[in-house]
Order: C-alpha cells, then structure tokens, then sequence
C-alpha cells in the first residue's frame, strides 16, 4: 500500500495547513518530513483538500512544498510493564534515554520507544486455552516493582473471543505474542504484553462505574478533616501564583494512601519536576518500605516544552492511569497546572482563527474540561474488584481570580475545591487553602458533626473579626473575643502544617481523629476570662503548646504529656465543672 | 546558494510580506532598499507568500526593495572574546569594538532536558536581609524583581549583580533609557566587573523588533559559557518592554489578542526564556534576574501575572523596599536548612508579627485605642522597617539573624512569638 503524503502549503507557529489528495482521519498522526529528520504533527482541523496540523515540535527551517506523511493511526500510547518509575515526555518519550541519545538538550524529532523492548518480564499465565474472555479480562501477569501487573485482552476488542493458545511461564519481551484470541466471526487476535490505546478515548473495559464514597487520606489537616478527596473523586486547586499549589501536590504526591501516583507536569516549571526526579528514589514509601519512586510514574511537558505536546501530555496521563486502574489499583493522577494546558488550546485556536470565547479561550474549553475530569471514577472491573482514578487538578487563574474561565469551568465538575488565598499565603498561614471558601461534596476521616462545630466557629471567629475592624477590640464583648480566638486557635493549630517537618508534615487519619477529638473537646467546653489580654495569651501559649505537640511523634513519651499539659491549662479556666 | 527577490506585496508596521517559494519558517534574509538594509526574519508562511519581521522597522522600506534569503536562522558569535564588549539587539557592537564573526551559534534553540538538571543547592549571597532571610537566591533560579516605574530597580538588579559569586554577567536591556545603559556600563566598569560582562542593549529609541531578540541572545550566550562550566548570572531589565514589543507584531500580524491585547501565547513566550535558567547536570549554571515593571502598579496585569506563574518567586519592590508580602523565592527552602538551625523559624515568625503589625496599623488608622499587645506589635514593626528592610542595610545572613532575635527579644515574651520552645532555650538573647 502506497503511502498517503500531502504537501505543506503555509506555516504559522506550529500550525502547518497542508494540500492532500486521498483520506484523511481527523485527529490522526501525520510526519512533517525534513531533510535529516521528521517532526510529529496531529491533524486538527479539516476544510475541503486542506488539513490544519499541529506540530508537536519547534517548525524552524519546514518549508512550503515539504512533504507531510500520514499514518493513519490516531494518536495513542504503549501500555504494558515497565511504564512505572518512568518519566516521559507529553508523548510518551522517556526523557533520560533522550538525554543519552541527546545531550544536556532536547532535540526535536528524536522519537523513542516508551518501553524497552529488550527487558524480559517473567510471565505466568491464568487463563487457559478454550476460557471465553472479553477486552480488559486478565490473561495472566507479569511482576512490574511491587506490582503484579496484569496482562489484558486488548481493550479494544468487541464481543467475546477465546483464548486458543497461551503462552506458558517464562520471560518474554513487551512484543512478544503471549495469547492467541480468537473471535465470533474467526478473526484472530495475537496479544503482547504491551498494547496500545488512542489517549484521547477513555478506556471503558470494566463492568460498573461507581459511586466515590471512600476518603483518600492525604495527611494534610485541612484536607483530610475538613475538605476530603474521596477515591474515584475528582478535585481542584485553583490559587494565584506563590500560593503553594505546586508544594500541595508534591506533598499529595508523597503520602497520599493510594497504590500508584502519577505526576502530569503540564507545562510548569522544570524544576518542580526535577525536585521530584532526583528525590523520590531516594525517599521510602511508608506502606511499602520501597523507594517511593517505585510507584511513581512522571510525564513532563514543562513550560518551555513544545505547546501541543503539552496539551496532548495530560491525555497520556490519565489514560495510562486508567490503564493501572484496570489491575484493581487505586491510582491518583495529579495534573499541574490544568490552566497551563488549556493556555495550549487556546493557542492552537487563535492559530486556527477560531471564534474566541471569554478571555479568547475557545468555546469548547468547558465541555473538553469536563471530560477530562470525567475519566477519573472508581469502577468495578469484570472480576469483581476494584480499581479508581482520583484526579487533582491544580488551576492558576490569571491575577488569582477565580471568575475566569478555567476555574469556573472546572468548578462544575469537580467534586471538592481547594481554593488558596493569596491573603493566607502572605501571612504564611501554610497550607494556604481558604477554610472559609473551600468545599468538598465527600465524606472524611472525621466525624462530620465534630467537624461542623469547628467550622461554625471559623465562620463565627471570622464575623468577629471582620466586626471588629469596625468597633473595635473594646467594643467587642469577651465572649465573641474569645470565638474569635477559638476560630484563631483552630487555624493555627490545626489548619496550618509545617509541610517541611518529619513529623508534622504527615499527619495519619488515626491522629487527626485522635487530635481532632480533643480539638473538639476544647472547642466545646466553656471557658472564663478577667480580660481580653488574659484570653489572648492563654491562646497563645494553647497555641504554642499543641504546636510543639503536633511536632512529637505519637509514640513518642512526650505526645502523652505534652497532650497531659493541654488538659491541664484548659482545666485551669474552663466553668464546667 | 542565496536566493534574491524583488519586490514587496504589502508593508504593515514592521511586517513586509512578500511572495517567494522554497523559504524556511525563521529563516532570515537580508532586506535592502535606498534608506538602508536590515535583517529580517520569516514569521509566517502562506500559499506562496512570505511574511518578514524587519529588524530596523518598515520605515524606509521600498516596494522595490531586494530581499536576499540567508538559508539560515538568527546566530549570534561565541567566544570568550565577547567579555567585556556591548552589542545591540541584532548582536552587532555599539561600542566601536571589533566586530566578531566566528563561531556562530543559534539562538532560541531547544529546552534543556528535565533529566539533565540538577536539585540547585547554592545560595546566593546578596548581603540584603530581605532577600537572604526571608527570600533566599539560590543558583540557578529565575527570579523577576516586580515594580512600578521610578522605582529603583535597576540600582537593585546591578547591586546583586555586584555582590553575587558568580563567573560572568550578561545584562540584556530591553527598551532601556540611555542613562541606565551608561549607568549599568560604568558601575561594572568601576567595580572592575565589566571584564566577565557581556552586554546586549537594545535602548528605548532602538527599532522594536531588535528588542525582541535580547533575551534569546543574552541567553543563547548564556547557555555556552554554562557549558563551558561558567557560573553565569544574567539580568533583563525590563521584560514588561519585551511583553510589549511582542504585543506590537502580534497584532501587526493581526493575531486574535487573548487579554488586554497581549497575544494568546504570552506565557509560552515567556517561558521558553526564563526557563533557560538552568543548574546543569555536570557543568556551570544559569541564573536569571529580570524586572518587571508593573503598569499601574497592578499585579494582575498579564505580563507581572504570567511572569509570577513561572518564575521561582518574585521580589517586589516598592517605596524603595523589598516588600514582605508577595515577595517569595520559591528555592529557598533548599538552601535555607543549611545555613543556621533557626533560619526558617526567623523567617516565618518575623513575617507572621510584621501581619498582625499591619492588621494593628489598620486597626491604629482608624482611632481604635491600642492593647498592651498592640503597643508591642507598632514597637516591632517600627524596627522592622528601619533596621531590615531598609535597602541601605548591607550586612551578612548570619548577622542578620542575629538582629532579628534582638528585635523579638527586646519587645516580646519568648510564648508570644509562637517559636517552638526548643529554639527560644536555643537562641533566646539574654538581656
């Protein structure tokens, strides 16, 4: 079959318009060719004989009149072990072994296998010949880290086929054919350890989607007691810049209580990245005892990375998360910035001369927000266990205001919002998340009616406070001073976390109850003052003492005294007897 | 084989288009008529026709003038010989020096590899409290300095510039008044720096389109000496000039403009530049200090908010102060556990007093009669100003330390500071 090519006729930025004579698929992949090299191109847009591509790579020296060839296929990434502890670029190409076919830079149209072709994987089967199976059923497994990754009836694959030849234990490459499938109508099927799927269709090869209901513990206060994320759920952190998103993530990235991370750097800085690359292997994941970068997978398109690719990055992401999600894993996908990749349709639309939207981002952001965060979800797969995709986006709205496109877009469709206020930032009020905006539709690792009370007092502490820029702290009576400070208290001994102390740092769902049940306790209990100076300093020194306590390991000899002093001091001026 | 063509089709501000075949996107050419000749580079490509950003302006250009296709990209010499000299936007020399013509390189090129960078673990010692306690320089960061115009920014950027360890300078300026270029080339000349200096400077009565080019040859240049192993710092002063510079061709070009007129594409503009601030696996480093000048003293302007989001933090700089709040140097936890034991408590505890301060100065402003607490805050507050954020104050990290204990000790109780009790048994001045 004679390939199908067409020729460029105007170049602007990375958007080619190229003249073809035969069909052309929408979305399919297309090859600019240059004379040493060839350069990665999608088409977008179709208008009579004439294809809009975008190029995944910087289009210096194309010419009109170049060739651009197209292959067909949409595109897609490889799936099969040995995508853990990778880190990829948008596309898939793993960037240290760049770095050894390049150098210290990047070079364009320098495409790489994502997995290694030559590493064998100890295979063992669990299917047998004559077994009747369908697209996403095991068929056997292959040891991957920590994992026993299972190998899967191609997820493509329609209707029922049977399994007539599988191959026995041993080790084999990724492309070696492990299974013979099959079908109703005897077409036959060869399956490999490694298969590949288009990144822009969601992978729905298992039996029910369900309801979230099970809380993702993060070990961060303010998150895990008042703003849960459940698993399967999906949620935002939309902030302006220097409030701490990208520490947030990287903490998430840490503790979160789930089987596999992975980390989508959407066009934001390198460094951030590097911080993750070099550190993680050295860290050890508390569950495991392994590094933590065992179960960590990186896909990076940093900011000075070509555009489309960016956009196309957070595809491959989540569909490799939902490639591990259908092993019965819990995987979290946390994607910064999403505001970074819709920066990028935005681009790719002003080339096109689209209509613009709000602030010129196209029309369709809305509906290709909401379908992203859709494909996270927890499922039942078609053996019966299950498996989640837990989605956090972070949103840097231009200014930190929250009315702007991106966020309100993504608003409806998340199931809880960590909004970060530049106010608290400034006051190094860490983690900056507003406790007064904020919301979350799930359930915590707290009970909810603790939780409530400590949240009126916030609201009311913050009424005080707002009232008391008017009256004055004289003309504030002592009870409403001190839920002012209560609301303060709350704020500074448990909202806020040193993310750099060891201990600190990581708070488990078992010590947040344990802590916040006595929060709460103290929260309730009625307490008597001479003067507002003697309230402010006996919250100061509460203050300081539940800090310290928040800082000793809770096995630690000190935790009990330590816990033993703050009864105390509360006796000291509580009315009930 | 250089290919020549007559004749211009259209001339829209510094944009000429022309009708030619066979021609590389980027491409430069050479664009003579009777007023003179420039350089310019292909922008766009379009069934057979040719767009071109002229270096010098379309002002002068001929409907007849020859267009002359170089078959290459914009390149700027390389040598150690470029130590010492100043060129303008275009890379020629404005200082009646030799011209330089060999070892050309490209400017512009690819991103650094992720997998090739390093974890930067140097600080950067500026001898300002407010930029060495509270918002740390670490080697290889980018850094803006945020500010309105009058401020002085420019004093700011050469004073780091001058105290930093650092192996070579290159000072792009962009849209610069002539009296700050003088003001830059003496001061390193006077401190004897100007011998590891290079300067590209494009001044405000310079053609446009060479400002865009600054900062891809300071940093094209950059990056070679880091890879010669060179620590390198490099400033740009003023970026918001080159936002601008790229706002004029955008909409020459008639680019549907995203907010107030900037192109859609601004933060990926800006950050392929600043992220050329590198700390190379194996070789040198790059770190970058630019200025963003504010219009309007509003950070929600696109070139300040496009700025923040991608670079490590920002200095503000106002009244001729650092400013505490929004000012952040987000490398600064790598480098600030290192220094002393107590570094990051000072920081935290002396900007979360210097908050209520302000809350009582609010509360002050508006006739409130003042507690017991609120005399202690006005009392540290004053201090803090006068003796740590003052730009005059020059004295080194440790000492700087120092004071700021002696400040909370002399107006606080040791509980009413909020430090951990380890550190006041530790640190606590006796009086």
């Amino acid at each position: 079959m004679s390939e199908n090519s067409g020729t460029i006729i105007g170049i602007n930025g990375n958007l080619l318009t190229v003249e073809f004579t035969r069909a052309v698929v929408q979305n399919e992949v297309a090859y600019a060719v240059m004379a040493d090299r060839r350069l990665k191109a999608e088409v977008i847009r179709i208008r009579g004989s004439y294809a809009d591509l975008q190029v995944f790579e910087d289009t210096t020296g194309l010419k009109e009149g170049d060739r651009v060839r197209f292959t067909g296929e949409l595109l897609a990434v490889e799936l099969g072990p040995g995508l853990l502890t990778q880190v990829f670029d948008g596309l898939q190409n793993p960037l240290p072994q760049l770095a050894e076919h390049c150098g210290f830079f990047l070079q364009r149209g320098v495409y790489l296998d994502a997995l290694p072709r030559d590493r064998l994987w100890a295979f063992s089967p669990t299917a047998a010949p004559g077994d009747r199976v369908t697209a996403g059923e095991a068929l056997g497994s292959v040891p991957e880290g920590i994992f026993q990754h299972r190998i899967m009836v191609p997820f493509g694959l329609r209707g029922a086929f049977t399994v007539e030849r599988i191959a026995a234990p041993g080790d084999y490459t990724v492309s070696h054919p492990i299974a013979t499938l099959r079908g109703a109508d005897n077409e036959v099927v060869e399956v490999t350890l490694m298969q590949r799927w288009p990144v822009k269709m969601p992978i729905r090869a298992y039996r029910e989607r369900l309801r979230p209901g099970e809380p993702l513990v993060t070990k961060v206060r303010i998150i895990d007691t008042f703003y849960p994320v459940a698993r399967g759920g999906t949620y935002c952190i939309p902030g302006p810049f220097g409030a701490g998103k990208t520490v947030l993530q990287q903490i998430t990235s840490r503790y979160a209580d789930v089987d596999i991370v992975i980390i989508a750097a959407c066009g934001e800085r390198a460094g951030e990245v590097v911080e993750t690359l070099r550190e993680f292997p050295q860290l050890t994941d508390p569950r495991t005892g392994k590094s933590l970068m065992d179960r960590t997978l990186i896909i990076c398109n940093t900011s000075s990375m070509p555009v489309a690719a960016r956009e196309a990055s957070v595809y491959t992401a989540v569909t490799i998360a939902e490639y591990y999600r259908q092993m019965g894993l819990n995987v979290l996908l946390l994607a910064d910035s999403t505001s970074r990749w819709a920066q990028a349709l935005r681009e790719m639309s002003g080339r096109l001369e689209e209509i613009p939207g709000e602030e010129a981002f196209p029309a369709y952001l809305e509906s290709v927000i909401a379908a992203f965060y859709e494909r996270g979800g927890i499922v039942r797969l078609k053996d019966g266990s299950l498996g989640s995709v837990t989605i956090g986006g972070t949103v840097s709205p231009a200014g930190g205001n929250f009315e702007e496109p991106v966020t309100q877009s993504t608003l409806k469709v998340v199931g809880a919002f960590h909004g970060l206020s530049r106010e608290r930032s400034d006051q190094r009020r860490f983690p900056a998340i507003d406790p007064l905006d904020s919301w979350s539709q799930y359930s915590g690792v707290v009970a909810a009616e603790q939780v409530s009370l400590a949240r009126g007092i916030l609201h009311s502490g913050n009424e005080v406070k707002q009232m008391m820029k008017v009256v004055g702290e004289e003309g504030t009576s002592i009870d409403d001073f001190v839920v002012f400070l209560k609301s303060e208290y709350i704020d500074a001994a448990y909202l806020q976390q040193d993310a750099y102390h060891e201990v600190d740092g990581a708070s488990s769902a078992e010590r947040q109850r344990y802590v916040f049940e006595r929060i709460h306790r103290l929260l309730g209990s009625r307490m008597s003052f001479n003067d507002k100076d003697s309230a402010r300093r006996f919250f100061q020194s509460l203050t300081q003492t539940t800090r310290d306590w928040n800082r000793v390991d809770q096995n630690d000899a000190d935790f009990l005294q330590i816990e033993r002093q703050l009864e105390q001091m509360i006796a000291e001026v509580s009315q009930d007897a | 084989m250089h290919r020549v063509y007559q004749g211009v089709d259209r001339i829209a501000g510094n944009v000429i288009t022309v009708r030619a075949t066979g021609v590389g996107y980027r491409e430069l050419a050479q664009v003579s008529s009777r007023h003179g000749s420039s350089l310019a580079q292909v922008i766009r490509l379009q069934g057979g026709s040719v767009d071109l950003q002229v270096f010098a302006g379309g002002r002068g250009i001929a409907t007849d003038a020859e267009i002359r296709f170089l078959g290459r990209t914009m390149q700027v010499p390389f040598s150690r010989s470029l130590l010492g000299r100043v060129f303008n936007g275009s890379g020629q020399p404005r200082d009646n020096g030799p011209e330089i013509n060999k070892n050309l390189i490209d400017i512009g090129g690819p991103s650094v590899n992720p997998a090739r960078r390093i974890i930067p673990r140097r600080m950067v010692r500026t001898g300002i409290p407010m930029i060495d306690v509270f918002n740390t320089l670490v080697e290889s960061q980018k850094l803006p300095i945020f500010s309105v115009a009058g401020e002085p920014y420019n004093q700011l950027l050469a004073r780091i510039a001058m105290q930093a360890e650092v192996d070579v300078i290159i000072l792009g300026g962009m849209g610069l008044k002539h009296d700050d270029y003088l003001f830059f080339r003496d001061l390193l000349e006077e401190n004897g720096a100007l011998s590891r200096a290079v300067l590209f400077i494009h001044t405000a009565s310079d053609p446009v389109v060479e400002c865009l080019l600054v900062p891809d040859i300071a940093l094209a240049v950059a990056e070679h000496f880091a890879l010669l192993n060179q620590r390198v710092l490099v400033l740009l002063t003023d970026m918001t000039n080159f936002a601008d510079a790229m706002k004029e061709v955008a909409i020459t070009m008639e680019q549907i403009p995203s907010n107030r007129g900037y192109p859609g594409d601004l933060y990926s503009q800006l950050a392929a530049r600043y992220e050329k601030a590198v700390d190379f696996d194996a070789a040198g480093s790059i770190t970058i200090l630019a200025v963003t000048t504010m219009p309007g003293d509003d950070v929600t302007h696109p070139v300040p908010d496009n700025t923040g989001y991608i670079t490590e933090g920002q200095f503000y700089l106002r009244n001729g102060r650092i400013e505490p709040f929004g000012s952040l140097s987000r490398l600064k936890q790598l480098v600030n556990d290192q220094t002393r034991a107590d570094h990051r408590t000072i920081m935290n505890t002396m900007i979360q007093l210097y908050a209520s301060y302000m809350e009582t100065l609010e509360k002050q402003s508006m006739g409130f009669r003042m507690s017991a607490w609120d005399n202690k805050l006005l009392a540290y507050g004053q201090r803090f100003e006068n003796e740590l954020m003052d730009l005059k104050v020059n004295i080194p990290l440790e000492q700087a330390l120092d004071l700021c204990w002696q400040i909370l000790a002399d107006t606080f109780e040791p509980a009413e500071t909020g430090i951990a009790s380890k550190l006041t048994d530790q640190f606590w001045p006796s009086r």
